[in-house]
C-alpha cells in the first residue's frame, strides 16, 4: 500500500478507535440509553476489510458493529445522533447502537442476533450473482457466531451456488464471557472453512498489511467467480462484551499482552518507519479528535424523534 | 380494461401461472427452496420454471430452512423480489429467527432506510395423514409479529390476485396454503389485475348469524351452511383472505346485520387468529348488537395425530362445524 492509503487507514482506524472511546465515555455519563459493543482493539481488521471494498460491495456487520460503519465511511455525526436516540440519526432513532446501518454505503447494517446476519450478506451475494453484477458481499461475524446453525447453513449454501462473498470471523476470544478454547474443540476457526469446500486462512488481526493482503486475495477470489472464503481474524477487544461488563474472566495479564500490539501502533511505527514525521501523524490524530468532537455536537444538538413517526414505520 | 379469460383451475396451477408470469414481467422475482427445480416442488407448484427460466432464478436449495429464508432477506434488502417455498409450515419454525428478527425488523428497525418485498409460501394443515409434524396451522404465530403480512386464500383466482399482490408488496408476507386446497377447483381469470390485501369477501350473504373464516376452514364452513340452510338457518359466510392487515371493517358491517358472530378456523383454538377477531369485534360499539354469546371453532387443543379416525376427531370437519354451529344457534 502507497503511503498515502496508509494514511487513510491510519486516520480511519483513529476515526474507529475514538468514536468507540467517546460513546465508552457518554455511557458512563449517562448520557446513552440501552447497551453499547465496543470495537476497541479490533480496527484493522474493519480497516483493513472494508478498506479493500469496491463502490456497490455491501458489508453485513454484527453487534460489535460501530467500527464497521466507520470503515465503510459513514457520518460519524449521524452515528453518534443515532446512538443518543435522536431523529437526526442514520436509523432516525429506531435502531440505536446494535442496529447502526448505512445501506447507501454499502453496510446493510448491524445485528443484534449473533449470526443473523450471515444469511443475509449471502442474500445480498446471490443478488449479484442473479444480476450479474461484479460486485462482493462481506459477512462478518463475532466468534460466537460459526456455531450458530444458521451460519453453518449459510457457508454451505454460498460454497454449492459459488457466490461472490467473503465470510469474516473476528475472533476476540471471547464469545460475552466464554473462551473460544470452551467453545471450539478446534485450534483455528478457519479449520471450518474445509468442511465447506472453500479456502480457509486464520490471519494476525492485529496487523492491517496481514489483514488488507488476506482480504485482497478473498475478494479477488469472490469477485472472480471462484466462490467463498472463510478468513479468521485472530483480534481481541479491549473493552468488556457490553455496557459496564468488567470482564473479569480474562486472566490477569492477558489485556496488557493484547495492548503490546495495538492495531493502531503496529501502523505508526510503520508509517514513522516509512519516513511520515510525527507531525504529521499527530494532526491527523488531532483532525480524528475534531472529527468526533464535531459528531458529538451534531448529536447531541438533534431533535429526539416524535412518537408519531413510529407505527407508520412498522410497514414500508 | 384488461382482457381477461376465465377457466377452471385447480388451486395449485393457478399459483404456478401467477409465479410464471410475475416472473416473465420482473427481473427482479425468483424462487428458492428445497426441491423446488426438476423435482418440481413437494406439491408441484413449481413444476416447469427451472426448465422455463433456469438456473440460479429457480434455487434448489440444501435442506436449510433458515439459510435458504435468510437468503431470501438479504436478496430482497438489495430490491430482489424473491419467492421462497418452505415445504412444509411446520419448518417455518426452523426459520423463526430469520422471519421473526430479521425480514420483520429490517425496515423498521434501520429506521425505513431498506424494505424486504420477500414473500414465503407454505403448505399448511392437516387432514391428508402427515401427524404432528407435517399438520399444523400456525398462521397466528406469524399474525402476532407486526412487521409481517399473513395471507391465506381459498379459491384459485385469490391465490392469483393475492400472490401477485404479495409480490408486489415491499413487506415480508407469509403465504399460507392448505394443502386440501390445491385440488380444489374453480374459476381464474388469466390477469394480472391484483387483488388487493387486506380485503376480505362475503362468500354466502345470511340473515341469522356471521361466520368468519378463511382458507380451506372456509369450504368447510360454506358446507356446513349450505347444510344448515336446508334446515332453515341462513348463515353469512365470511372469508377473511388475508389475516393480517385484517378487514375487520367487513366483519363488523356484516355482524351489525346479524347480531351473531363465529369464527372458525383449522388451527387450534387457544390463541387463534378468531379469539382476536371476536375481541375486535366485542370492543366495538358492534358488541352491543350482540344477541348471544360468541362461538370458537377449531381443532382440538392436541397436536394433530396420525391414524384417520384421531385424525378427523382433532380437525375441524364440516359436519362438526355444522353440529356446533346449530348447537349455538339453539
Amino acid at each position: 500500500m502507497k503511503t498515502d492509503l496508509l494514511l487513510e487507514r491510519f486516520k480511519m482506524m483513529l476515526l474507529m478507535r475514538r468514536f468507540d472511546e467517546t460513546v465508552d465515555r457518554l455511557y458512563a455519563a449517562g448520557k446513552l440509553y440501552g447497551t453499547i459493543h465496543l470495537y476497541i482493539g479490533q480496527e484493522a481488521v474493519g480497516a483493513g476489510i472494508c478498506g479493500e471494498l469496491q463502490p456497490g460491495d455491501v458489508i453485513a456487520s454484527t453487534h460489535r458493529g460501530h467500527g464497521h460503519n466507520v470503515a465503510m465511511g459513514s457520518d460519524p455525526g449521524a452515528m453518534m445522533a443515532e446512538l443518543l436516540g435522536r431523529a437526526t440519526g442514520l436509523c432516525h432513532g429506531f435502531g440505536g447502537s446494535m442496529h447502526i446501518a448505512d445501506q447507501k454505503l454499502g453496510n446493510l447494517g448491524a445485528n443484534g442476533i449473533v449470526g443473523g446476519g450471515v444469511p443475509l450478506a449471502t442474500g445480498a451475494a446471490l443478488s449479484f450473482k442473479i444480476r450479474e453484477l461484479p460486485h462482493v458481499a462481506v459477512s462478518f461475524m463475532g466468534d460466537g457466531a460459526p456455531n450458530e446453525g444458521c451460519v453453518h447453513e449459510s457457508l454451505n449454501i454460498a460454497a454449492i451456488w459459488k457466490l461472490p462473498i467473503v465470510f469474516v470471523i473476528e475472533n476476540n476470544q471471547y464469545g460475552m464471557s466464554a473462551p473460544v478454547k470452551d467453545t471450539y474443540a478446534i485450534e483455528r476457526l478457519s479449520e471450518r472453512a474445509a468442511a465447506y469446500g472453500m479456502p480457509g486462512e486464520s490471519v494476525d488481526g492485529q496487523d492491517i498489511f496481514k489483514v488488507a493482503e488476506a482480504a485482497r486475495r478473498a475478494i479477488d477470489r469472490a469477485r472472480s467467480g471462484a466462490g467463498p472464503t472463510l478468513l479468521e481474524m485472530v483480534t481481541y477487544r479491549y473493552k468488556g462484551h457490553s455496557r459496564n461488563d468488567p470482564a473479569r474472566y480474562r486472566p490477569s495479564g492477558e489485556l496488557d499482552a493484547w495492548k503490546a500490539r495495538d492495531p493502531i501502533e503496529i501502523l505508526r511505527a510503520r508509517l514513522l518507519q516509512d519516513g511520515v514525521s510525527e507531525a504529521r501523524l499527530a494532526q491527523i490524530t488531532a483532525e480524528a479528535d475534531a472529527a468526533i468532537a464535531a459528531a458529538v455536537a451534531f448529536g447531541e444538538a438533534g431533535p429526539f424523534p416524535d412518537p408519531k413517526d413510529v407505527l407508520p414505520k412498522v410497514y414500508a | 380494461m384488461i382482457e381477461t379469460t376465465t377457466a377452471e383451475t385447480l388451486f395449485g396451477k393457478a399459483l404456478n401461472w401467477t409465479i410464471t408470469t410475475a416472473m416473465e414481467t420482473d427481473p427482479n422475482v425468483f424462487v428458492i427452496g428445497e426441491d423446488i427445480g426438476q423435482f418440481g416442488g413437494a406439491f408441484g407448484i413449481t413444476k416447469g420454471l427451472v426448465e422455463k427460466f433456469g438456473k440460479p432464478r429457480v434455487l434448489d436449495t440444501p435442506i436449510s430452512e433458515a439459510g435458504l429464508v435468510g437468503v431470501g432477506v438479504g436478496a430482497a434488502m438489495m430490491g430482489m423480489r424473491p419467492i421462497v417455498e418452505i415445504q412444509f409450515s411446520d419448518f417455518l419454525v426452523n426459520a423463526m429467527d430469520q422471519i421473526v428478527n430479521q425480514a420483520a425488523k429490517v425496515h423498521f428497525m434501520f429506521g425505513g432506510n431498506v424494505n424486504v418485498p420477500i414473500v414465503i409460501r407454505t403448505p399448511f394443515g392437516g387432514g391428508v395423514g402427515l401427524a404432528a409434524q407435517h399438520s399444523q396451522s400456525l398462521e397466528a404465530w406469524f399474525y402476532h409479529v407486526p412487521g409481517l403480512k399473513v395471507v391465506a386464500p381459498s379459491t384459485p383466482d385469490d391465490a392469483r390476485g393475492l400472490l401477485f399482490a404479495s409480490i408486489d408488496d415491499p413487506n415480508p408476507v407469509i403465504f399460507f396454503e392448505h394443502k386440501l386446497l390445491y385440488s380444489v377447483k374453480g374459476p381464474m381469470n388469466e390477469s394480472i389485475e391484483r387483488i388487493p390485501l387486506g380485503k376480505a369477501v362475503v362468500r354466502r350473504p345470511g340473515t341469522d348469524a356471521t361466520v368468519v373464516s378463511y382458507s380451506f376452514a372456509m369450504h368447510r364452513t360454506l358446507e356446513a351452511a349450505e347444510k344448515l340452510a336446508a334446515k332453515g338457518i341462513d348463515l353469512e359466510v365470511i372469508d377473511l383472505r388475508t389475516l393480517y392487515p385484517l378487514d375487520i371493517e367487513t366483519v363488523i358491517a356484516s355482524v351489525e346485520r346479524t347480531g351473531r358472530l363465529a369464527v372458525c378456523h383449522e388451527a387450534v383454538i387457544r390463541g387463534g387468529i378468531g379469539g382476536d377477531i371476536i375481541a375486535q369485534v366485542c370492543s366495538s360499539r358492534t358488541f352491543s348488537k350482540l344477541k348471544g354469546p360468541v362461538l370458537r371453532i377449531g381443532a382440538k387443543e392436541s397436536p394433530v395425530p396420525y391414524s384417520p379416525p384421531l385424525e378427523s376427531y382433532v380437525l375441524p370437519s364440516a359436519e362438526h362445524i355444522e353440529s356446533e354451529l346449530q348447537t349455538w344457534l339453539k
